[in-house]
């Protein structure tokens, strides 16, 4: 398990080193430079500006001191927090005027004041906000979804289930937000048409301070049409999964020993049905935490996925590079994750390889 | 002979049933499915809709008479009782006009073409990339496996939407003002005369293909070690005949299934992408880039952006529902499952 857990860990900071690469490459690759405005900078300013971000460097020096600077714990003297070029996301205090600081993913061009790490603190929380509801929405409504469909298969309920499944899946989120928004923002005006309900700073770097209706009269939209795709995707799958483990051999032992059928259901079969599930939600949670730009947009909520988009055309290098491994390391987590769940639900599963 | 004898007799007129090939018998199967029989009659209504979309539509998609801008039709205010009082009524256009005055029907129409190009050409292009990484991975084996295989769950580790929208923001800016004669600047007019479209592809070619790959590479893993392949081997066929002839005919069946249903996604996927930006140029009519501007606008006039978002909702059911119709009849064991 450790052994598995070390070789995952090492295949990660690989998959990372790769993303950070490839995505540098393309980026410089792209035309034009994060000071070109539509009136033009004086050379002279322009190439102090150059020079200040050492973008005149070759290449490959700015990917290692990009590198450097992020993968490589610094210990300094200087106090965390003092200049836009040294603000580290980790910060640990080691001594008298000694501080332990990692991860300085380096100042946005576009935003003279603010580091790509303000965007972590005060963006991507509410991103993953936003994201968590709608995955809570994606399993909360697909899993009993689901069950009901297996459980009364080919049944008036099973028909439903699944159309409204289909349903799920064919509406996509700029398609559902403008709807509920007029719906239910305009018309009827019961919830707030636009806006996030929470504010920085954040409990633990992502949870509100505020859980309150007024959170939650602002989430519920977004969340929903975000996650209402996700859960006919559950649903279906739990269904087909809960489907094939009733055929199995053991659920007709429980069966036979005289269980009462809410046992054998909701002790035997339900939880080795939940494997294929299990396996989805992790793509699913860092696809929903990475995947909010349009809902964002629609619902007009400061999350991270809008400054990305601007961050393309702005060419800001940094907040690029910082969002895209950001997402990239979620995604990685997140399917180490699922695979050590995996464990714990079918103990025939070894973590070996 | 007694009454039980003569009930376990077999009788040949009973059990005789007409034979039936496996496409024939799929056939059957699908049409008896009648989700998928509507998803299929919508489908083809669209490919109607689409190619001949300048018969269909009262307007061009791109003429604007500024002076309509924004109006609508008497009957929407039936529907959105909200616009009554600001509303510019004009039964001249079917379901309103947009904020330059370009009729929202006449788009709509042809933004079918848009849906449907990306619905065919999105799976052909994943599917032949993804086919041929997955069969040379799966057939080789060994060394060349691994590596191929590691490159693909590198690959899966990337955001796939953000890197699709940074693949997008550079094909968009490379060829901003290529020089005339390049090869570049032909690229760039091809782009320019599909509306924007090619890169799309590209998008989804470089992103879509890596989920065939790994279902190819199962499915040759399986095939390749039977009796008949060994057979061709030893009568001394070449890789690429074992590999066209006889292992691409057993495998292509779950192939074409999940590119089936994986259309929904590319559909969705074009509509982001113009949703965002970075899709078809305008005045290409998008679904995407119409519920874009409409979503705007929301508040003022609903009917901009609802109507384009329901179409774009009804051809994405048509083609899950198809879709899973035509899973369940080439393999009804997997019935419900994706």
């Amino acid at each position: 398990m450790t052994r598995y857990i070390v070789r995952r860990f090492l295949w990660m900071l690989l998959v990372l080193f790769v993303v950070s690469l490839i995505t540098f490459l393309l980026m410089h690759a792209v035309p034009g430079g994060p000071f070109d405005k539509e009136k033009a900078v004086p050379p002279e300013i322009l190439a102090n500006l150059n020079a200040k971000y050492h973008l005149d460097e070759p290449l490959p020096k700015q990917y290692l001191r990009y590198l450097w600077d992020v993968f490589i714990p610094h210990i300094s003297r200087i106090p965390p927090g003092t200049s836009l070029t040294d603000d580290h996301l980790i910060n640990i205090k080691i001594g008298e005027k000694l501080w332990l600081k990692w991860m300085n993913f380096g100042p946005s061009y576009s935003s003279r004041s603010r580091t790509v790490n303000d965007y972590f603190r005060q963006q991507f929380p509410i991103s993953a906000q936003l994201g968590i509801m709608a995955l809570l929405v994606a399993v909360l409504i697909g899993i009993p979804l689901g069950i009901l469909a297996a459980l009364k298969q080919n049944t008036i309920w099973d028909y439903l289930g699944m159309s409204i499944a289909i349903f799920g899946v064919s509406v996509p989120v700029i398609v559902l937000g403008p709807i509920l928004i007029w719906i239910f923002g305009v018309t009827l005006k019961w919830l707030p048409p636009t806006g996030w309900g929470a504010k920085p700073p954040f409990i633990l770097g992502f949870i509100p301070s505020k859980l309150g209706p007024e959170f939650f009269k602002y989430a519920i939209m977004p969340s929903i049409a975000l996650g209402l795709g996700q859960s006919a995707l559950i649903a279906r799958l739990t269904r087909a999964s809960l489907l094939q483990v009733l055929r199995e051999d053991y659920i007709r032992t429980a069966r036979a020993k005289g269980l009462p059928e809410r046992a054998v259901i909701f002790v035997h079969a339900l939880k080795n049905s939940m494997i294929p599930v299990v396996t989805v939600l992790g793509p699913m949670f860092a696809a929903l935490v990475t995947g909010t730009f349009v809902t964002e947009t629609i619902f007009g909520i400061p999350g991270m996925g809008r400054y990305f988009v601007i961050s393309i055309t702005n060419r800001d290098y940094p907040l690029i590079m910082g969002t895209i491994l950001l997402y990239a390391v979620i995604l990685v987590l997140a399917n180490l994750m699922v695979d050590i769940t995996y464990a714990f639900l079918d103990p025939r599963i070894r973590l070996t390889d | 002979m007694s009454e039980q004898a003569a009930a376990l007799r077999v009788r040949p007129e009973v059990l005789a049933r007409p034979s039936r090939g496996f496409w024939e018998d799929a056939f059957l199967r699908l049409i008896r499915n009648r989700a998928a029989v509507i998803g299929g009659i919508i489908v083809i209504t669209l490919i109607f809709v689409a190619i001949f979309a300048p018969y269909i539509a009262p307007y061009t998609y791109y003429e604007q008479v500024l002076v309509d801008n924004n109006k609508v039709p008497a009957w929407m205010l039936w529907l959105f009782p909200s616009m009554k009082g600001y509303a510019r009524i004009s039964d001249r256009y079917l379901l309103g006009a947009d904020y330059v005055g370009r009729d929202i029907l006449s788009r709509i129409i042809y933004g079918t073409r848009i849906s449907l190009t990306v619905a065919f050409i999105g799976p052909i292009i994943s599917l032949i990339i993804g086919t041929i990484y997955g069969s040379i991975s799966g057939y080789f084996g060994g060394r060349v496996d691994n590596i191929m295989m590691r490159a693909v769950d590198v690959l899966y580790a990337f955001p796939g939407l953000l890197f699709i929208i940074l693949l997008m923001a550079f094909f968009r800016s490379t060829l901003a003002r290529p020089a005339p004669g390049t090869f570049v600047y032909m690229v760039s007019q091809l782009d320019a005369k599909l509306g924007g479209m090619l890169f799309i592809f590209i998008g989804i070619g470089l992103t879509a293909w890596e989920t065939m790959a790994r279902l190819t590479r199962g499915q040759v893993l399986s095939v390749k070690e039977k009796e008949f392949i060994e057979a061709a081997r030893a009568i001394g066929a070449g890789h690429l005949r074992i590999m066209f002839r006889h292992i691409f005919p057993n495998i292509i069946g779950p192939l074409v299934v999940a590119e089936t249903l994986a259309i929904p996604s590319y559909i969705a996927l074009e509509a982001f992408l113009s949703f965002i930006g970075l899709g078809v140029n305008p005045p290409t009519p998008s679904w995407g880039l119409m519920i874009s501007e409409g979503a705007g606008v929301i508040r003022t006039y609903p009917n901009q952006a609802i109507f384009p978002a329901l179409a774009l909702a009804i051809t994405m059911f048509a083609f899950n529902f198809l879709g899973d119709g035509l899973r369940d009849a080439l393999d009804p064991r997997l019935r419900g499952t994706r």
